[in-house]
C-alpha cells in the first residue's frame, strides 16, 4: 500500500524551501503536487503509471522523440510522478505522442505508456486545456456522425465510380458525447449557453 | 468444398470513403474476387479514435456502437484502415474481459436501443486475405508477372499494435505478415532501416512540422533501398505518404516520387485486373513508371 500521507509529510518538512538556480529550471518542491500521480492512476489507462523505473526504453523507441524533443515520454513520466501537476497538463507536449506504441511494446515495466498518454490528455482536457484540434474534430463528429462530411459531391464521386452512397447518422453521437460529458466541448453547447445567459 | 462463404460487415470509417476512394474501390474488387462477402450497413459511424485524447469514455462508447451494429445483423467487422482497426480491437478486447465496462457501454446504448454481447471479431482486410484466403492461394491466382518490382512496406502501427489487444496476430518488432502478402503477389517487399517509423498522421493537426520531418525521414528511407514505390493499407498514412508527398518534397528540398498503392490494388494487377478498375487514376503520384515496368497500360493514368 502506498500512503498518500508520506508523501505529503515528506513535501511539508523536508522541500519546503523553493530551490532557485540562475537559469530558473530547477523544480520547487514546494510547488509539487505529489497527488497528481493518484488523480493520474483513476483515469482509465493511468493505473500503471508509478510501475515506470526510468529506464528511458520508451524515449529511446521514440519517432516523434528523435524529431522533437520537448516530446520526451520518460520525462513526462517522471515529471507527472514528481507531481509537476502543471507543467504537465498545460504543456504542448503533451498532445504529441503520435500513437505508434512502440514505447508500449518495449516497456519493460508494462506502464501502457501509448493508452497512459490519454490518461493524461483526457485530464488534460478536464482541467480545461483542451488542445483546440480536437475541439474542431468533436464538432466535425459530432454534426456528420464522421470526420468528413458526405456532401453531394463526394456522393456524385462515388456513384461516377460505382460506390454506394454514403448516409450521415449524426444523432446519436450527439447522444453518447451528451451522456459521456464531452458534449460541452462542441460548439454547438458553447453557441446555446451563450443564448441561454442573453435570456 | 462445402465452407460457408465468408461474410463481413464492411466497415470504412471516416477517411476511406470520402479521401480514399481507390482503396475502397479496390478492396471491394478484391473480395469479390475471392467470393467474400461485403455487408454495407449505413448506421456506422467514427470508430472514436480523434476522440480517445479527449475522453476515452466516449472513444469506447463510439466503438462499442459500431460493434453492436455489426453484431445485430450476425457479422464480424472488416475494416480497410488501420487507425479504426487498432481503436475497434482496443474496444473489443477491453469489453470482451471486462464485464463491468460492458455494462456501463450498454447502459448508454440502451437509450438507441442496442446492446453489445460480446460476439463480434474485428479484422482488417488485409489479416483476412491472410487468414482466410492464405498466402498459397494467392500466390496461385497470380495471373500477371509482376517481375520483382521493388516496393516497400507500411502496413501502419495498428495494424498488429498493441500485439496484446491483437493477441499476438503478428510479431510486433519483427512484423512479416505484410511483407508475406506483398510478396505473393510477385513484387518485392524491400528491406529498408526505417521500416518501423510511424507516419506521423495522428499529430498532424498538432505539429504538422514534426510529422512531416517523419514523412521525410520515411520516404528517403524508402528511396534509399532502391524502391519503386510503396505499399499502404492504411487511409491515413496515405495522407501522409501520398496525399502530401509533393508537399514535403518542397519543404525538405528533395525528390521522391514515390507512388503509393493499396494493397489491393497491388493484388489485383497481380490477379489481371485493369488498373482502371482498380481506381488507379485517382492515385494521386501517378505509378506510371510501374504500370510501364509490368507491361500494363491505362490510357486514364499513364496521361
Amino acid at each position: 500500500m502506498e500512503e498518500i500521507i508520506s508523501d505529503e509529510s515528506l513535501n511539508e518538512e523536508v522541500l519546503s524551501e523553493p530551490v532557485e538556480s540562475e537559469t530558473g529550471k530547477v523544480v520547487r518542491f514546494s510547488d509539487l503536487d505529489p497527488r497528481f500521480k493518484y488523480e493520474i492512476q483513476a483515469e482509465p489507462s493511468g493505473e500503471f503509471i508509478t510501475r515506470c523505473y526510468a529506464c528511458g526504453t520508451c524515449t529511446a523507441s521514440c519517432p516523434v522523440r528523435a524529431i522533437e524533443e520537448t516530446f520526451n515520454p520518460r520525462r513526462i513520466i517522471h515529471m507527472a510522478l514528481l507531481g509537476m501537476k502543471e507543467e504537465v497538463l498545460k504543456s504542448e507536449f503533451v498532445w504529441l505522442c503520435s500513437t505508434c506504441y512502440a514505447c508500449y511494446e518495449r516497456c519493460p515495466q508494462d506502464v501502457r505508456i501509448t493508452e497512459m498518454m490519454n490518461a493524461l490528455k483526457n485530464l488534460a482536457v478536464k482541467s480545461g486545456y483542451i488542445h483546440p484540434a480536437f475541439t474542431a474534430q468533436i464538432d466535425l463528429i459530432q454534426t456528420h456522425g464522421r470526420l468528413y462530411e458526405a456532401d453531394s459531391f463526394v456522393n456524385k464521386k462515388r456513384v461516377k465510380i460505382g460506390l454506394p452512397e454514403l448516409t450521415e447518422t449524426p444523432e446519436p453521437i450527439e447522444d453518447i458525447f451528451k451522456a459521456t460529458g464531452i458534449y460541452k466541448y462542441s460548439s454547438k453547447a458553447n453557441e446555446s449557453s451563450e443564448e441561454s445567459v442573453d435570456e | 468444398m462445402n465452407r460457408k462463404k465468408p461474410r463481413f460487415a464492411l466497415y470504412l470509417g471516416c477517411t476511406v470513403p470520402v479521401r480514399a476512394q481507390n482503396y475502397e474501390l479496390s478492396a471491394r474488387v478484391i473480395a469479390s474476387h475471392f467470393d467474400i462477402g461485403l455487408v454495407d450497413i449505413p448506421g456506422f459511424t467514427c470508430c472514436g479514435f480523434p476522440v480517445k485524447s479527449v475522453s476515452q469514455e466516449t472513444s469506447l462508447v463510439m466503438s462499442a456502437r459500431n460493434l453492436a451494429l455489426a453484431e445485430r445483423e450476425g457479422l464480424d467487422m472488416m475494416t480497410l484502415c488501420t487507425a479504426c482497426t487498432g481503436t475497434q480491437v482496443e474496444a473489443n478486447h477491453l469489453l470482451k474481459h471486462d464485464t463491468e465496462k460492458l455494462a456501463e457501454v450498454n447502459e448508454t446504448l440502451k437509450k438507441e436501443g442496442l446492446e453489445y454481447k460480446g460476439t463480434v471479431e474485428v479484422h482488417h482486410f488485409a489479416r483476412i486475405l491472410y487468414e482466410d484466403i492464405g498466402i498459397e492461394r494467392l500466390r496461385e491466382e497470380v495471373a500477371v508477372d509482376l517481375g520483382k518490382l521493388r516496393l516497400s512496406a507500411h502496413p501502419g502501427c495498428h495494424f498488429f499494435k498493441p500485439s496484446e489487444a491483437f493477441e499476438s496476430f503478428d510479431d510486433p518488432e519483427h512484423p512479416h505478415v505484410y511483407d508475406d502478402l506483398i510478396n505473393a503477389t510477385g513484387a518485392a517487399s524491400t528491406f529498408y532501416s526505417e521500416r518501423e517509423l510511424c507516419c506521423g498522421g495522428a499529430i498532424l493537426g498538432i505539429r504538422a512540422d514534426v510529422a512531416y520531418e517523419m514523412v521525410a525521414k520515411k520516404l528517403s528511407s524508402m528511396k534509399s533501398s532502391g524502391a519503386e514505390g510503396m505499399v499502404l493499407i492504411c487511409p491515413f498514412c496515405n495522407v501522409m505518404y501520398e496525399q502530401n508527398q509533393r508537399k514535403v518534397e518542397k519543404e525538405f528540398e528533395q525528390e521522391f516520387n514515390l507512388p503509393a498503392l493499396y494493397y489491393p490494388q497491388l493484388l489485383g494487377l497481380a490477379l489481371g485486373y485493369n488498373p482502371d478498375e482498380l481506381g488507379m487514376k485517382l492515385n494521386r503520384v501517378k505509378p506510371k513508371q510501374i504500370l510501364e515496368r509490368i507491361g500494363v497500360v491505362s490510357d486514364k493514368t499513364s496521361s
